[in-house]
């Protein structure tokens, strides 16, 4: 037999007696197996949320404003006077200049808060008379369970009824961007908050011709206007780099969570071995066996249980993200609000991310079950078995 | 027959199997992300093309605070709203952190070029 036949029916031999060892301790190690297996189930549905999120919102964040101007007055964000469009026009390379109008809406019957917005000039097909809108497929489920077809808001500024009549719902599939929105025609949004013509725009925004001078535009508007803020669609973008990543809010306390577990795992296994695993390993040295034989058999049995936690772990959280729209998940999100997109989210697996996760789950607890062994393995059978 | 019994006979065998198998299932479903949900880049790229269309600059995940509805048009003092000394309360706001284009000392700002944005007035001192 060539030699790594030998080693690999070794190893199978090895096995087998491992596996008939756990099997001794089965209640205890399949209880380890099925903790071990939700730790790292909760750690990788967080980790492939975020990058899912992540994605998701890059991509359709890419048609986003390639250029967004505020005015700031105070330190905070104000109305843009109603000639900045045609200042800002002025500016060599740029183009699609347009004074957006926008503003948020509590509304008092439900808690909910809706962004409520008058759709650009430059897309046709959203384009609203007086008296009609087109809402977000959430305020849709909010607020016309009924189906008639009907909004009504009451103004913020006087009390009035604002009657809208739903003309289209946004597609469900655009909820991440669209769950809130009301799209209302230009008149409508002044009278609804009280916004005259001369009090201006909630923002401008405007693309530029050549996107490689986009930061040139960015700071000739600066120039022009010491008053604005300039948002690129790279500080857009750049915004929703870092949502639940590994290192930030909501993930790094599960992250904590889960390392806490792992070391109470390794704590446990690295403190010292049950008296009936002293005398198992003092008995296999009495009958012959080397430390490398023993090491080598708790090695697999480390192995064994932490391999199958993370592909259970890993293969029920893929499940539950992409196929049951992280059912588990939303509800901690959600928290208090009473409106939430329903999205689902692209399916994507980052090959670097599963091996950040397999090194993290695998290896620690692979590494803590050896020592005391090793300690075990070294002394004097006799010595162990007493 | 005989050759499968004693197959099963070695206790490693249905260790062995369930590795595989879940072994198998991860990979099916590394496969299946790129291939069994084209609807779904399909949808993403119809909002992609809705965002151009509206001119919609954030993700509506969190709508119960302006700073989380709206990260990116955020200023540094919206979380505080009118009160200098208070905290920051909105649930979500312990999601999200600020966008490193307002605070450009944090995450991958430090690493990535100054943009021009970062002139904004509202992070003067």
């Amino acid at each position: 037999m060539s030699g790594w036949k030998q080693w690999l029916a070794r190893q199978r031999y090895l096995l087998d007696f491992t596996v008939a060892a756990m099997w001794r301790r089965r209640w205890r190690n399949l209880l380890l197996l099925l903790v071990y297996a939700l730790v790292v189930f909760l750690l990788a549905s967080v980790l492939f949320y975020g990058s899912a999120l992540r994605r998701d919102a890059a991509a359709v964040l890419s048609e986003a404003p390639e250029v967004t101007v505020q005015r700031i007055v105070l330190g905070r964000h104000a109305l843009s006077p109603p000639d900045w469009p045609d200042r800002l026009r002025g500016i060599r390379g740029t183009r699609q200049v347009q004074g957006r109008l926008w503003g948020y809406y509590y509304d008092r019957a439900n808690g909910a808060n809706y962004t409520i917005m008058v759709p650009s000039h430059f897309s046709p097909e959203h384009s609203l008379k007086p008296g009609e809108a087109i809402v977000g497929a959430a305020v849709k489920r909010l607020r016309d369970e009924r189906g008639l077809g009907w909004l009504h808001l009451l103004s913020p500024a006087d009390n009035r009824l604002l009657r809208l009549k739903i003309v289209r719902t946004l597609p469900a599939e655009s909820e991440l961007v669209s769950a809130d929105l009301i799209l209302v025609s230009e008149k409508d949004f002044r009278r609804f908050f009280h916004l005259k013509p001369e009090d201006g725009f909630t923002d401008i925004t405007l693309r530029v011709r050549n996107r490689n001078e986009i930061d040139t535009v960015a700071a000739k508007i600066s120039t022009l206007l010491p008053q604005a803020r300039v948002i690129t669609r790279r500080d857009i973008l750049r915004t929703y780099e870092n949502l639940f990543s590994w290192r930030e809010g909501v993930v790094l306390a599960m992250l904590a969570a889960a390392l806490a577990a792992f070391a109470i795992f390794a704590f446990d296994k690295a403190s010292g071995l049950s008296a009936e695993e002293r005398r198992e390993i003092g008995v296999l040295k009495a009958l012959g066996w080397d430390t490398r034989d023993v090491m080598a058999m708790k090695l697999w049995e480390g192995m064994l249980v932490s391999l199958l936690a993370f592909l259970f772990g890993v293969v029920a959280a893929w499940l539950h993200i992409y196929m049951f729209d992280a059912g588990v998940l939303v509800p901690v999100l959600k928290g208090w609000s009473v409106l939430y997109p329903q999205v689902a989210l692209t399916p994507h697996v980052d090959a670097l991310q599963l091996a950040a996760l397999a090194f993290m789950t695998i290896v620690p607890f692979t590494a803590a079950t050896l020592v005391p062994v090793w300690k075990a393995a070294i002394t004097d059978p006799d010595v162990v078995m007493r | 027959m005989m050759q499968r019994s004693r197959l099963f006979q070695r206790r490693s065998t249905p260790v062995l199997l369930m590795l595989g198998a879940g072994m198998a299932l991860l990979l099916a479903e590394i496969a299946c992300s790129g291939l069994c949900f084209a609807d779904r880049l399909h949808a993403r790229q119809r909002t992609a093309q809705l965002v151009a269309q509206l001119g919609l600059s954030d993700i509506a995940l969190f709508t119960e605070a302006r700073y989380t509805r709206h990260p990116s048009q955020a200023d540094l003092f919206t979380p505080f709203q009118d009160a200098p000394g208070s905290l920051e309360h909105f649930p979500s706001g312990s999601l999200l952190t600020p966008p490193p284009h307002i605070v450009p000392t944090t995450g991958r700002a430090r690493q990535s070029p100054p943009s021009p944005s970062s002139n904004q007035p509202d992070n003067r001192e």
